[in-house]
């Protein structure tokens, strides 16, 4: 039962005008530090670019998708109206206000410090209170979804909450807990210095605050997609899902052990002991275990799904699943991307093998393969299962939408495998020029030119994305049916109260926040000689 | 709908995930702050605590070496962006008096005919780093250096106060049509030597670096060469004679030309 239908479509179409323009602008990236460009071009625009681009794909884009779905995810799956619309609505315009209050400092090339901020670089105040904007907004959403999930347990005692709502709860709690390093980061390092306050900036302690967001901030990014792989994957291929509380299991341990393995980010800076690095990197090797449980618990419930539609063999089964539905061929390119993307962050997270791939253009090959491949696809494919019942209007276009999740995939990969490997030889990411007129690394130019080609094939899959959308929105009038989320093989009349509730879950994640985060935040802050002097940019031009 | 409350031992759940996550977290303090430095001979460490507090980040004290020390005097400028960014009217004022002396060469207006730098509208931080460093000796100019050696602190501030305040003026050569080289907007990344205008203007402003813009070819060329050549080595980490050294003579010659052609 979806009531508040124009509060989560507005949601999910800010998200996607978002991402079409920050999608132009990785493709003019792209284009400009290849060799198909010939002229000479202000670097600056680069940067006030890669700004813009990574603020809007890396912040408010997968911020609107997680709260759009999770109002979505909310009323279908409790069966009740949202409790809190007129707040949801505020949050929602905050995301939106901070997201304008951001970029028009960066438009005008007064904050081109890149997503990351990078201290002791430091932009108009503007960008950073358009971002701790979006980061509220959030907020007031992961505030709604905990009310509303407390409301529904108090009123059916008995009942264990749906999958989709606990795992939806385990995201927004996840959120809530990881953005306090970046806010942490933002308000009191930061924003004093960009508004005059001080002229020196604790560049080190700055970003361990910032590792603590960084990492948790992309399983926040992927629990929407876990999420559609286990509630809306196995119903949409007529099946079930193999196992509920393996994947209750799956997003605790995302709640526990994604947050406090964030120093993996910082293998080369100085400020960090090495002791501390190895610490959070036990911790990072654990993280996989959601994920290894996810793939097996997705591949199980899809061959239950062939074998009820006479599936046989070993492996003959992958035939005949439906492969003309977008939702099963969005899911299939997910997980191969995951495979890949998963294959090479093993490498990212082993300090010794880091070294060589430290800040090259393989770790921006990774990420896009990921985020933009394995976790965006999903999006996709939640916006095209949701569109019907939020729209009341029939989406068919299934040519259409085949065509663009093919695109994405074959450009996903023919632009990160080339750029992942220009990254092995050498190449440096956030640079706007690479003079590939010199015999060093002339070679890396046909690379980076297949990059530029697949940027461009992803740009139009973007396009077509959109235009199956507005289609839907002009489609012949189709009430559709309630919708509803996969069930499971055998559905537990109860379960154990661990698997229904957050109490403990939280208690272990803020517990391991502070075993593996307390020591190096409060040496960096008892330090005084670790501040540096702000190098203001944009300022005297 | 709970057989035990969670937050009890006699619930599985909670001993088991309570119990697995510390587990690891000892293990993993112990192989990481005990074992593993206790393993690396290099690290000298005198014991358990000694090995704990290098793997958690505390400082440790270096061993004392002696320092080379240059043959030659280094800036004691600290740079930092706020740095005399404001300017009152009474630092000004002294500062047009102070400045007098400087007119014969430096022009009444801040602008000279003769080659000496401009220094109308230059940055008030710049000025006063470059006087500085002639006082000290980090800079040396036998026409420059006796001017800034009897000034005092306060002296410098004004003076520079005073140069910040003066409007630009283009040199005759105004060309804003120019194209700019290069080495001014994309560096030479192979060479390490980043755009220009990345620090000297356009692209942005690194505190310490001087407006360019209408300078004298032969005095951009002069200083680049004594850069080049170490004749010149005031500038704070090496960062132009870093960037000079690997510059071709032909560049030196473009990027004259095409500042002095700046406004
Ligand atoms: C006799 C001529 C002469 C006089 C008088 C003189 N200068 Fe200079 N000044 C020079 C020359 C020549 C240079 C360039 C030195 C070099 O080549 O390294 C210079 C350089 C400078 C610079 C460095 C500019 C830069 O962009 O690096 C500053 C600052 C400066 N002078 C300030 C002053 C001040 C202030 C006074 C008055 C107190 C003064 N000068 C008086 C000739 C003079
Ligand atoms: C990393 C920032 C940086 C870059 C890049 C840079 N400069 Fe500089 N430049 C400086 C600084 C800082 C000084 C002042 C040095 C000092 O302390 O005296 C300087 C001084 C100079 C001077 C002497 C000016 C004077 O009035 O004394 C010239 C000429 C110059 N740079 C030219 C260039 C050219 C040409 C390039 C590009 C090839 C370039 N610089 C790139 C930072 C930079
Ligand atoms: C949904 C898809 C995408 C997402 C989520 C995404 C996200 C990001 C993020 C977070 C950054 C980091 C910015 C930084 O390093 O500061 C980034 C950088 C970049 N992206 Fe994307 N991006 C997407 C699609 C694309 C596409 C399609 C292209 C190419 C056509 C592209 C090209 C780039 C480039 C060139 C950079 C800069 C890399 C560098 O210089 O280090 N992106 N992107
Ligand atoms: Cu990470």
């Amino acid at each position: 039962m979806l009531t508040n239908k124009r509060l989560i479509l507005s949601h999910f179409w800010l998200a996607f005008i978002v991402f079409g323009a920050a999608l132009v602008l990785g493709a003019w990236q792209m284009f400009v530090r290849s060799p198909l460009n010939t002229w000479h071009f202000n670097p600056e625009f680069y940067y006030r670019s890669v700004t813009a681009h990574g603020s809007a794909m890396g912040y408010v884009f997968p911020t609107l998708i997680a709260m759009g779905f999770g109002y979505a995810i909310t009323e279908a799956s409790l069966g009740k109206e949202l409790v809190g619309r007129r707040w949801a609505w505020a949050g929602f315009f905050l995301v939106a206000v901070g997201a304008v209050v951001a970029m028009i400092p960066v438009s005008l090339g007064l904050a081109s410090v890149l997503y990351t901020f990078y201290p002791p670089m430091v932009g108009n105040p503007f960008y950073y209170i358009g971002v701790v904007m979006v980061v509220v907004g959030s907020w007031i959403w992961v505030a709604l979804m905990v009310i509303n999930f407390v409301i529904w347990k108090r009123d059916n005692p008995d009942k264990p909450v749906p999958l989709a709502m606990y795992a939806n709860v385990a995201g927004c709690l996840l959120w809530g807990w990881t953005a306090v390093g970046a806010a942490l980061e933002i308000l009191f390092l930061i924003l004093p210095v960009a508004l005059g306050l001080r002229s020196t900036i604790d560049a080190g302690l700055a970003r361990v605050f910032f590792s603590w967001t960084l990492h948790a901030i992309v399983y926040f990014w992927l629990i929407p997609t876990y999420i559609a792989y286990y509630t809306i994957f196995p119903r949409a291929i007529g099946g079930r899902l193999y196992s509920d509380a393996m994947a209750r299991i799956s997003f605790i341990l995302f709640v526990v052990v994604a947050m406090p393995i964030g120093v993996h980010h910082l293998f080369a800076d100085p400020q960090v002991g090495a002791g501390i690095k190895f610490m959070h990197s036990v911790f990072t090797g654990l993280v996989a275990l959601p994920t290894l449980l996810t793939v097996f618990t997705i591949c199980a419930s899809a061959e239950i799904a062939s074998r009820l539609r006479g599936g046989q063999g070993a492996f003959g089964w992958i035939r005949s699943l439906p492969w003309s539905n977008p939702i099963m061929l969005a899911t299939a390119l997910s997980l191969v991307m995951l495979g890949f993307g998963g294959a090479g962050g093993l490498i990212n997270m082993s300090y010794q093998l880091d070294a060589t791939v430290h800040n090259t253009q393989w770790i921006t090959g990774h990420f896009h393969l990921i985020f933009g491949g394995a976790i965006v696809i999903m999006y996709f494919a939640i916006a095209y299962d949701l569109w019907p019942h939020l729209t009341g209007r029939a989406l068919d276009s299934f040519g259409m939408m085949r065509t663009q999740l093919w695109l994405w995939f074959i450009g996903m990969i023919v632009t990160t495998f080339p750029w992942h490997y220009v990254g092995i030889l050498g190449m440096p990411r956030r640079m706007a020029f690479y003079d590939y007129a010199n015999p060093a690394i002339a070679p890396q130019a046909f690379s980076v030119t297949m990059s530029a080609i697949g940027g461009f094939i992803l740009l139009l899959s973007g396009v077509l994305f959109l235009l199956v959308l507005i289609r839907g929105q002009f489609g012949a009038r189709d009430e559709a049916a309630a919708y509803r989320f996969a069930v499971p093989l055998h559905m537990p009349a109860r379960i154990p109260v661990a698997l229904n509730s957050f109490g403990l879950w939280l208690a272990l994640m803020v517990g391991l926040t502070v075993v593996n985060y307390g020591f190096p935040i409060a040496q960096l802050m008892a330090l005084s000689e670790t501040n540096v002097p702000a190098v203001y940019v944009g300022a005297g031009r | 709908m709970s057989d035990h409350p969670l937050f009890s031992t006699r619930n599985p759940w909670f001993g088991i995930s309570v119990g697995i996550t510390a587990g690891v977290a000892v293990l993993s303090a112990v192989v990481g702050l005990i074992w593993l430095p206790l393993l690396q001979p290099h690290l000298q460490l005198t014991g358990v605590w000694d090995a704990i507090c290098s793997a958690a980040g505390v400082p440790r004290a270096a061993v004392q070496e002696t320092a080379v020390k240059p043959d030659f005097k280094t800036s004691n400028v600290v740079m930092t962006s706020e740095m005399l960014t404001k300017a009152d009217q009474v630092s000004i004022g002294r500062g047009a008096t102070l400045a007098q002396r400087c007119a014969i060469c430096h022009g009444p207006q801040g602008v000279s005919d003769a080659h000496s730098p401009n220094l109308a509208g230059q940055f008030a931080a710049v000025t006063y780093k470059e006087l500085n460093d002639f006082k000290t000796g980090a800079r040396v100019s036998v026409v420059m250096s006796p001017f800034a050696a009897a000034m005092s602190d306060q002296d410098m501030k004004d003076v520079a106060a005073y140069y910040a305040y003066l409007p630009r003026v283009p040199s005759n050569n105004l060309d804003t049509g120019r194209p700019a080289p290069a080495v001014v907007v994309t560096g030479a990344p192979m060479r390490n030597i980043p755009p220009c205008g990345s620090c000297h203007g356009d692209i942005d402003n690194k505190a310490g670096s001087p407006w360019l813009g209408g300078q004298s070819v032969v005095y951009i060329k002069a200083q680049l060469e004594a850069f080049a050549s170490g004749a010149r080595r005031n500038d704070i980490s090496q960062q132009m004679r870093n960037i000079a050294r690997q510059m071709t003579a032909e560049e030196i010659d473009q990027v004259a030309h095409y500042y002095e052609a700046q406004p």
